[in-house]
């Protein structure tokens, strides 16, 4: 292999990993952005995003296949059904707790986490499932490196939810009263706006989104697990950090960094690919170090 | 009685073991502008959060056209024509004044109907017209309580709750903001207006009350207030 077709491998693997941590890093920055939650179940919710679209998939391919058409299908129905998981969540764990100290939701947010996890290692005994597919390994030939359709596919995908969330973000009223409830929750309700509503509906699109990611990671990897979740949750959760926590964009670069880095990190000469995550990891925190609200973050970042 | 806007019966509000309102009764009549003077700490602002339900009464009653508002959802109050301007303005910093503006019609389903109000503000206000493309935290203080108020006229209020809207400006500026106050009372606002600036407050109200940690003080026509000696000595002294 030239150093170009490293290179762009690279860049192939790194946007792929980088495009699921966006898209999970999303939701745990709009939650903390307005309820101040570093909400530790949110990895978890990535994988019930798996999951769901692994029997969505199997109730819709005897009509729509397990191509495309199908994985679509799944898909979207996860993102729904997830979507309401994550209010659902809010509603009965953290609504009640958001006079408590900050310390007693976060670990509110732990026990969602072991709840959600331990119900389907129990539900699926533990074992990896095969998340099959009929996508084969079509795709393009770039020198010698071999970029399939489905990658193509999945990152675009990615940036399609990315746009449209921006623009939901930016242009709606729903988006508008999101970015305000952030900044002055009484000021939203003397404005005639149901707080309590946006915050259910931030949980949903948050939610979707990592329903979507834990998908897109079913179909790339060919199977999905009950603890897949946590890795990237870690992962996910430093990406929101490296943009600015609070920062939706930021949430988006923060995960294309990390992602990239990763990447990188797998062709360090003489020391081997096992010592990416301490390459990657030991670059965000000298980038902390110089940048402590991270890459797009306004205001300082309180002490946990 | 229709001409009763606002009614307050023996409203008590506490803050855990604070009493901050210890039985206040207040009227406020169509097309009125009716003040609530008072020192730091008083409880006007409590009055107000307590009409707005962003803080909850825990006895009397709130009465907005006849109806008891007492236990209604601040959203709700805000979709009834009751708006409530709070102290310190409250925009939202990091948010451009359009959109600010565009928030203060939250509960507005129709787009064009909110370009109307929006281009009402923007008459009254040419400055936030020129600004609108730029994030509220950029304005100045004056800037930033014109568009407190442009945001409270995007939902046509019946009641306007002005909090303190002189506060920590420039006398120039509060002579604009009191031609606002007039205006938009001249246009059909019922407002009920509190201050500590008392000279501004009483060249404005029709009515007026004197809130003393927690109760009225006194009360009476504007023109009353203005020529008390104790209300002289008080409040206008200097
Ligand atoms: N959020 C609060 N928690 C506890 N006490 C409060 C709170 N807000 C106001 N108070 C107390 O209630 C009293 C009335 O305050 P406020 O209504 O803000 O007065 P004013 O607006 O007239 O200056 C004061 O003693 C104040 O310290
Ligand atoms: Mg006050």
């Amino acid at each position: 292999m030239s150093t170009f077709d490293i290179i762009l491998q690279q860049l192939i693997n790194g946007l792929l990993i980088g495009s699921f941590y966006s898209l999970v890093a999303l939701g745990y920055s709009m939650v903390y952005g307005i309820i101040m939650l570093l909400n530790f179940a949110h990895g978890d919710i990535y994988m019930a995003g798996a999951f769901v679209a692994f029997v969505m998939l199997a109730v819709v391919s005897p009509v729509l296949g397990a191509g495309w058409l199908g994985i679509v299908a799944a898909m979207i129905a996860s993102m729904f059904l997830v979507g309401l998981l994550g209010v659902f969540i809010q509603r009965v764990a953290y609504r009640p707790m958001l006079g408590a100290p900050r310390l007693s939701i976060l670990i509110t947010a732990i026990g969602v986490s072991l709840v959600l996890y331990n119900s389907v290692m129990a539900i699926t005994d533990g074992e990896f499932q095969a998340f099959t597919t009929d996508l084969g390994f079509a795709g393009v030939d770039v020198g010698s490196v071999h970029i399939t359709y489905t990658q193509i596919i999945l990152v675009v995908a990615t940036a399609i939810l990315m746009i449209s969330l921006n623009w939901f973000i930016s242009k709606t009223m729903y988006g508008k009263a999101m970015r305000a409830i952030a900044l002055d929750k009484d000021a939203c309700r003397l404005m005639g706006i149901n707080v309590n509503k946006i915050i259910a509906l931030t949980f949903f699109v948050g939610s979707s989104l990592a329903a979507a990611a834990g998908t897109m990671a079913g179909v790339y990897y060919g199977s999905i697990h009950f603890f897949m979740g946590f890795v990237i949750g870690l992962k996910a959760f430093t990406a929101a950090v490296i943009g600015g926590i609070g920062s939706i964009p930021g949430a988006m670069i923060g995960g294309l960094v990390l992602g990239l880095l990763e990447a990188a990190g797998t062709q360090l000469p003489f020391i081997g690919s096992e010592w990416k995550d301490v390459f990657a990891f030991g670059l965000l925190i000298l980038l902390l170090v110089f940048r402590p609200t991270g890459i797009l973050g306004k205001t300082e970042i309180e002490r946990m | 009685m229709s001409d009763i806007v606002l009614a307050l019966k023996d409203v008590e509000t506490y803050y855990g073991k604070i009493h901050a309102l210890r039985g206040i009764n207040i009227e406020v009549k169509k097309g009125q502008i009716v003040t609530l003077l008072g020192s730091n700490g008083a409880g006007k602002s409590t009055t107000l959060k307590t009409i707005s339900n962003l803080v909850q009464a825990s006895s009397g009653t709130v009465e907005f056209f006849g109806k008891d508002i007492t236990n209604v959802q601040p959203y709700d109050i805000v979709e009834m024509g009751l708006i409530h301007v709070p102290e310190g303005r409250r925009i939202f910093r990091d948010l451009t004044v359009e959109e600010n503006l565009e928030l203060g019609s939250y509960t507005l389903k129709d787009d064009k109907e909110r370009k109307n109000r929006m281009d009402h503000v923007f008459e009254m206000f040419p400055i936030l017209e020129e600004r609108k493309k730029q994030d509220g935290g950029t304005l100045s203080g004056g800037e930033q309580q014109m568009l407190a108020i442009g945001r409270a006229m995007m939902v046509k209020p019946k009641l306007l709750l002005l909090d303190e809207p002189s506060m920590g400006l420039a006398p120039i500026i509060v002579q604009d903001i009191m031609k606002i106050i007039r205006r938009l009372n001249s246009e059909g606002t019922t407002i009920l207006l509190v201050e500590q600036n008392a000279k501004m407050a009483l060249k404005l109200a029709h009515y007026g009350y004197v809130l003393e940690t927690g109760s009225i003080a006194m009360e009476g026509d504007g023109s009353q207030l203005r020529e008390d000696e104790t209300i002289i000595k008080a409040y206008l002294g200097s």
